[in-house]
């Protein structure tokens, strides 16, 4: 008789049951536009070739070894990684109240950082404290902050269906109403799955309400630089809200800009009021690092810091990552010209104005299927597209499939 | 109290916007009420050490290898296994969230030997963790969410400092069962039955593979034979934790030996392996978990689970390490040459022990210090008293943790002398 008897069966991730699925497709034309990784034009994943050349350097210098990092990180990619999202010259930087740890990636900034929450924030294990998160949303943020104890985990209106946009609306709406103290996870650029982003007189509305709400920042800080190009450009809503004096979490991932995917690159930032509530916070946050895996894996950390920090490979890799946003920009833009040109019925627009790897299509469940199972061109149910998995090789066909599928089926 | 409630009513309507042109007052942070955490305690001990200007020094708290020259030491068969890696030119695109299943399978055959019945039957389940942390975490919130019979983990006394408060956080509740008899310096085994037999059925309890840290006491092959009988009695999950496989004897099949016979004998076990001394790829955060279960059905169903804890911490595994790691398995010279330098780290230590004693006779110690070499792996509980601990650090620089604990990695041919004569010096 098994103590494990009665464990049932899980349901798998969405996400990679899709990839799943697309490799076992046999068919020649298959298209695989699901899962959120950059590819290059012959539909290959791409290591950055600054990457590269900073493994090959860690490589031969013998001076380096395998002993632990601390508990918090790398000192140098801390630093490095934070001032890349709140700008060297951040006032809150100067001042000394930016601290960091560093994570396993996106996801396990998050982690560290809602496990904190929920110790620390709005009393002490307050579990009732609501956490809201965008409708629709990555679809791990409702888990990680179940999982970290937080009861109640709500949607705050984002998306607008009908107009393909933002419900700028119901998302300010969704913000007064709040209890006091809720938390926000802000996505700081390249909204996922939807692709579309505040402008900023809308963040500005935003942090209004944030502000005279008393309502917690949590910035979720997946694509920097891959959104527009410009790292400036996709820091800009962290920098604003850095300067409306709000303190706040900043999770970030190097899995996309710096193509380092499987080395789980993250850095939690943390924006505090002064030097000294800083420093009881990262004693903490060694506490709720060091039951989870004691200290971070130097790898990854290491390649993003010696980049960052020397002058010619930063350059180097600013311009990497401005190949990646490029290559997404002109799918966009060749995948609007395709579909126009079709004929095919709706507007097409916001192929365009959204940004980022992801693109919320429009398509509906039953179109997707479509796709999937008679185009075999593999997306989610939600209609969600990643940009990166067309080609020129393969955007006819795909243009032509949608094109089928927005005609045939409703 | 009443002064920080005040304040955050006050920090709403003192925050103005600059842009209205009023002086904003400096709102009370979000944080005012978080309380500063406690020191580590081990950590101290090296800050104090790196503050310390006698060159004669010795950190013996460090829970990592060093040769001996005391300095850190990369494996040749990492070496290899990287230059063989880096010239694949892999991808990075993401680990499956169970991680590098070449990796996984390597780790498993390690652990169970490669003809164990469990493998061919296909009914673990083994996935990448963050080193042994990670994998002792990834087990502790398993157990919490679907080993609801018992909430009870009984812990050998003493045990690692961070098994306490990983379970705790997992929401289990933490007991113990006598482990180290002070008075001899060895393993209490009437005690540790006497506890065991009166432990709750369906209750987890931890085991040290071997080389048992803190104190380096492990049972000999009977006992452990006894302890199997008894718990297999009581009927209570057993949870191995594997953080020293080939480091303790030099042997990895020796070391392995307990969880094998364990497995034999019929008990479904939970299993937390690390890669970080035996590999030495402590910043890599190495490790695997393991569950051994009734058949490859149940296997694939807790398969299931452990993903659906794994993604919402970190999504999927770091792949270097792991890589590393699998390559030194899965390569016939690299494997060879591992076993030869695991067995040399473990030689080393073994007779840096044979050297202290040896040292400390000839100091003329009249004490018995024979379960300073009866003792095995990294660390060795010396006996020594904390008044003891603090004249070695005040007197002569030697540092060490409270409990008199030393990490026998840290002495030297050059510094045992040294240690041998402080050592007297406090104890004559």
């Amino acid at each position: 008789m098994s103590v494990f008897g009665e464990v049932p069966q899980a349901v798998p991730v969405a996400v990679f049951k899709l990839t799943a699925d697309f490799r076992d497709d046999q068919n020649p034309n298959k298209v695989n536009l699901g899962v959120g990784a950059y590819r290059t034009d012959d539909s290959q994943p791409w290591v950055l070739p600054v990457v590269r050349k900073v493994e090959k350097m860690i490589a031969e210098d013998h001076r380096l070894n395998h002993e632990y990092l601390p508990i918090l990180g790398l000192p140098e990619f801390r630093s490095s990684a934070s001032k890349i999202a709140l700008g060297e010259d951040s006032p809150a930087i100067l001042e000394n109240r930016v601290g960091a740890v560093q994570c396993l990636g996106g996801t396990g900034a998050l982690k560290i950082g809602a496990e904190f929450l929920r110790r620390w924030y709005n009393g002490q294990n307050n579990t009732k404290t609501p956490v809201y998160v965008s409708a629709p949303t990555w679809e791990n943020h409702n888990a990680v902050f179940a999982n970290a104890g937080f009861e109640d985990v709500r949607p705050y209106k984002y998306w607008d269906a009908e107009k393909r946009g933002l419900d700028l609306a119901g998302f300010l709406g969704d913000l007064e109403s709040a209890p006091e103290h809720s938390v926000f996870v802000l996505h700081a650029c390249a909204h996922n799955p939807t692709g579309t982003d505040p402008t900023q007189d809308e963040w500005k509305q935003v942090a209004e309400v944030m502000k005279r709400r008393n309502l917690f920042v949590f910035f979720d800080s997946a694509y920097q630089g891959f959104a527009s190009g410009s790292l400036e450009k996709d820091a800009w809503a962290i920098r604003f809200f850095v300067s409306e004096g709000f303190e706040m979490f900043v999770a970030q991932s190097f899995s996309k800009n710096f193509g380092l995917y499987n080395e789980r690159v993250g850095n939690l930032t943390i924006v505090a009021k002064d030097h000294e509530n800083l420093t009881r916070i990262l004693s903490q946050m060694e506490k709720i690092v060091r039951v989870t895996w004691s200290n971070p894996p130097s790898q990854g950390a290491r390649v993003v810091a010696i980049t960052l920090n020397t002058p010619e490979l930063f350059t180097e890799w600013k311009d990497n990552v401005k190949t990646m946003a490029d290559r997404v920009l002109l799918m966009r833009a060749q995948l609007k010209a395709k579909l126009q040109a079709l004929g095919t019925p709706g507007t097409w627009d916001h192929i365009t104005e959204q940004i980022g790897m992801f693109s919320f299509t429009g398509l509906t469940p039953k179109q997707v299927e479509y796709m999937v199972k008679e185009r075999h061109i593999y997306l989610m149910a939600s209609g969600r597209i990643n940009m990166c998995g067309l080609t020129t090789k393969n955007i006819d066909y795909v243009a032509e499939s949608i094109h089928e599928a927005v005609t045939k089926v409703q | 109290m009443a002064l920080l409630k005040t304040s955050k009513l006050i920090s709403s309507v003192g925050t103005f916007s600059p842009s209205l042109g009023v002086l904003s007052i400096r709102a009370s942070s979000w944080w005012s009420e978080v309380q500063m955490g406690p020191p580590d305690p081990i950590l101290g001990v090296t800050e104090a050490f790196k503050r310390d200007s006698n060159p004669k020094k010795m950190n013996l708290g460090v829970g990592a290898y060093r040769d001996d020259n005391g300095k850190p030491y990369v494996l040749n068969c990492v070496r290899k296994a990287e230059g063989l890696i880096a010239s694949k030119m892999l991808d990075k695109e993401y680990l499956p969230i169970g991680g590098l299943g070449d990796f996984a399978k390597a780790c498993a055959e390690l652990s169970l030997g490669p003809d164990n019945e469990v493998l061919q039957s296909k009914r673990n389940i083994t996935v990448q963790t963050i080193s042994g942390t990670g994998s002792l975490r990834i087990g502790a919130n398993f157990l919490s969410r679907f080993h609801t019979v018992a909430r009870d983990i009984y812990l050998p006394k003493p045990s690692w400092g961070n098994h306490t408060p990983i379970f705790r956080d997992a929401g289990m509740q933490l007991k113990s069962y006598r482990y180290y008899d002070p008075s001899t310096c060895g393993f209490d085994f009437a005690g540790a039955l006497d506890d065991i037999s009166k432990i709750p059925e369906h209750s987890v309890i931890m085991l040290h593979a071997c080389a048992h840290n803190p104190t380096g006491v492990d049972p000999r092959p009977e006992q452990w034979k006894e302890l199997s009988a008894l718990i297999k009695k009581r009927n209570l999950l057993v949870f191995f934790d594997m953080a020293y496989q080939g480091f303790a004897s030099g042997d990895i099949d020796r070391d392995a030996w307990a969880v094998r016979y364990f497995i034999e004998q019929g008990h479904n076990i939970l299993l937390s392996q690390s890669f970080a001394k035996n590999m030495g790829l402590y910043g890599e955060r190495v490790g695997g978990f393991t569950v051994v279960c009734s058949d490859a059905e149940e296997a694939k169903r807790v398969e299931s689970q452990l993903k659906i804890l794994i993604r919402p911490i970190y999504s999927n595994p770091p792949m270097n390490g792991a890589r590393i790691a699998s390559t030194i398995l899965n390569t016939p010279e690299l494997r060879a040459m591992w076993l030869e330098e695991v067995k040399g780290m473990a030689d080393r230590i073994i007779k840096m022990r044979e050297q202290l004693v040896a040292n400390l006779k000839k100091e003329g110690s009249t004490h018995n210090w024979q379960h300073v070499t009866d003792q095995i792996g990294m660390f060795c509980f010396t006996g020594l008293k904390p008044d003891q601990v603090e004249r070695l650090t005040k007197e002569f620089s030697v540092y060490m943790t409270k409990d008199g604990r030393i990490s026998v990695a840290g002495v030297t041919s050059g510094n045992v002398g040294y240690l041998a004569h402080a050592i007297h010096q406090v104890t004559k």
